[in-house]
This record gives C-alpha cells, sequence and structure tokens, in this order.
C-alpha cells in the first residue's frame, strides 16, 4: 500500500493522504479526481466500488479534530478484492462552486458500472450532478421533489412537501366490474 | 320466546311477537302483524340491519402493512389471535375483492399516490382502520418525507394507537368498526364521506 501511495503522489502532486484506524485515505483535488480513480481501477487493480457518498460539513464545529477542506466531500470507498486491500478516496467541493451552477463531478459509471444508482443518490439527496452519466434521475424521492433534503441547511420536517401531492384521480383508474 | 344465542350476540335487531314493536297499538287498535299468527322461528328484522349484520361479519382486509405493525397485523391473522372469530380472516391482496383497508405502518409521500390508488381500486361500501401512530400521526418520523397521518388523504374510520398495537388492540377496533358498521345506512352507507373526501 505505501508503495502504491508513494507512486501515486509522484504523479499526482496535489495528493493529500492520511490514514484512520489503519486505512488509507486519499484527499484529492477535483481536477485530478477522475485521473486518480481511472489509475486506481486500470493500474493497481481496484476493482470493486464498495460506496460513492458524500457529507455536508456545513456548520461543523470549528474546534473539532478534523478540519474539511470546503463544504461537501464526496467519499469514494474502493476495493480491491483479489490483494483485499481498500482504500478512500475524497474530494472536496466548495459551496460557493455550487452557488454559481449546479456543480457536477465527472461521473465514474464507465470505471465502476456499481456508481449508476450510487451517483444517482448523491443527485437525490445533495444535489451533486455528475457530468456523463446516463440516467441522472432522483431514485430514492418522488420525481416532481424540488428540494435536496440531506443539505444541512435543508430543514427537518421539510419545506411542506410531504402534504403537498399530485393527487391520485379516480377518473384515471382502471375501470373494473366494481366500479 | 328464547332466541338462540347466537342471534342475540349478534345483536341483531330481532322482534318476536311479543316485542314491544310489533305489539304496540296503532290508531288504537292492535296491530297488523302481531295480530297476525306467526310461525315458530320467524325473525322480523329491517333490511338495513340485516345487510349490516351481513357486512360487519364478513369484513374483507386489504392489508396494507408497510412496518412493524403489519408484523402484528399478521400475528393478529394467524392462529393465536385468529381474526377468523371475528369473520374478517379472509386477506385479499386485490383492492377489488377488499372492503377493509388496513394501514399498518408509515407511509411515505411516494407511497401515498400507492395508498391512495389502492383505496380508490376498493369498491364500495369500504372501511379504513389507521393502525398505530405512525399511520394515524406520523409517530416519531416527523420528517420532510414522511406523511403526518394518513388521514390528510384517506378517510379513516378507526384509530389505533400504539407503537406497535397489540393484536389485542387491532381486534377491539374490528369489534368497534363491526358496531359502527351496524350503526350505518344500507344502499350507499359511506356515500356521505366519500362525497367529503373525494375532489
Amino acid at each position: 500500500m505505501d508503495t502504491l501511495i508513494a507512486g501515486l503522489r509522484d504523479r499526482f502532486p496535489s495528493l493529500a493522504t492520511s490514514a484512520f484506524r489503519g486505512q488509507a485515505r486519499l484527499t484529492v483535488e477535483r481536477s485530478s479526481l477522475f485521473a486518480l480513480l481511472t489509475a486506481l481501477q486500470e493500474e493497481h487493480d481496484f476493482d470493486f466500488l464498495v460506496d460513492l457518498t458524500c457529507v455536508d460539513y456545513l456548520d461543523y464545529p470549528a474546534d473539532a479534530a478534523f478540519r474539511p477542506l470546503a463544504r461537501f466531500c464526496l467519499v469514494y470507498l474502493l476495493a480491491d478484492t483479489r490483494a483485499v486491500r481498500r482504500l478512500e478516496v475524497r474530494s472536496y467541493l466548495a459551496e460557493s462552486a455550487l452557488n454559481a451552477r449546479p456543480l457536477s463531478v465527472p461521473s465514474v459509471v464507465g470505471i465502476w458500472r456499481a456508481a449508476d444508482w450510487l451517483e444517482r443518490e448523491v443527485w437525490d439527496l445533495f444535489g451533486i450532478r455528475f457530468d456523463g452519466h446516463p440516467d441522472l434521475r432522483r431514485i430514492v424521492l418522488p420525481e416532481e421533489f424540488e428540494a435536496h433534503p440531506l443539505r444541512k441547511d435543508y430543514p427537518l420536517q421539510g419545506r411542506g412537501e410531504r402534504h403537498h401531492l399530485p393527487r391520485v384521480d379516480a377518473q384515471f383508474l382502471a375501470l373494473g366490474p366494481n366500479r | 320466546m328464547n332466541w338462540p344465542d347466537t342471534f342475540s350476540n349478534l345483536k341483531l335487531r330481532v322482534h318476536s311477537r311479543e316485542s314491544s314493536l310489533f305489539s304496540r297499538r296503532v290508531n288504537g287498535r292492535q296491530g297488523l302483524i302481531s295480530s297476525w299468527n306467526w310461525p315458530e322461528n320467524v325473525l322480523v328484522t329491517r333490511l338495513t340491519d340485516l345487510v349490516n349484520w351481513g357486512r360487519k361479519n364478513s369484513l374483507w382486509p386489504m392489508p396494507f402493512a408497510t412496518a412493524c405493525c403489519g408484523i402484528e397485523l399478521m400475528a393478529t391473522g394467524a392462529s393465536r389471535h385468529d381474526m377468523a372469530r371475528f369473520g374478517a380472516e379472509v386477506f385479499r391482496f386485490s383492492p377489488r375483492q377488499s372492503d377493509l383497508m388496513i394501514v399498518a405502518g408509515r407511509v411515505v409521500m411516494k407511497m401515498m399516490p400507492v395508498l391512495e390508488r389502492i383505496w380508490l381500486q376498493m369498491p364500495e361500501p369500504k372501511w379504513c382502520i389507521s393502525m398505530g401512530a405512525c399511520a394515524s400521526s406520523g409517530g416519531v418520523f416527523d420528517t420532510y418525507a414522511v406523511v403526518q397521518g394518513i388521514d390528510r388523504f384517506l378517510p379513516v374510520d378507526l384509530y389505533v394507537p400504539g407503537c406497535p398495537p397489540r393484536p389485542e388492540q387491532l381486534l377491539q377496533s374490528l369489534v368497534d368498526l363491526q358496531e359502527k358498521i351496524q350503526r350505518e345506512g344500507t344502499i350507499d352507507p359511506t356515500r356521505k364521506r366519500r362525497e367529503k373526501w373525494t375532489r
């Protein structure tokens, strides 16, 4: 693992490395995120995307031991199923960039097919777009939902969406002998 | 005349020739019915009472079980608690064949159109039991996606408290619903409610 990280550091100078409970963690800038993940899959046999998720560090306590670099952090958990190695890749996204336009990150569906639904989930709940995703729709919430509720500035009870649903029209029900 | 115990237990309004309704005097004369010589073992009642008696004792539930209340609902239908004792053991998984919707568990906003569609597909007359805290009020799930009580969208006849309610509570609600059905009209008992709730 150490030689792997040393080699990656030569190739990606902006790479920051740390470890948590013995598991290596790479933090990379968004511009070189896709290249790093491609290299990990193609050259270093990380054949399995365990999870792809996002963290919103809004209002994160300043005195905490961990300092987030920006508001949002994309987390890729990778595994090499043959050598049984695990790796965490993180990339931070600043809120200012999100406000300017829907910030997009390159999609990794082309690298790991498993990223399909995971990226849809991050888009659904955090509102981060994935460039090049074949079918970026909401996956958990209904299509008409407009907010991204796992953002920390979204109220827990929502903004009334839960009680303002499109109603089912009895007119369009399939008619049977009983109606 | 001694009526069989079954009929008195069913609270079917049964009139004998000795009962007050038929023996009362009309216009100063004894009523026609009471003056007629009745054969033995004849029951007289109102059509409403008879129809409602049939309806209330053969409720066919549509189990809309989305959470842990569904487990209690299954226990209620199983042999130990035995919903069949109240004539409601025929769980139907087709809304076309059921007349009692039991909503057991929390309903999120994405599930609500499904619930509504199933409810609309059930033939009239139909009744609805909201089982448990979540179906009745959202329970502890006061979040952006969970509907805070299905009665915002459906007409509910009975609310069962509990988290989840014991099978005995659900059986009690069934008995209460049977009493309510017995009091309703005959032809279209849920019409008033339906007009109130559908746009």
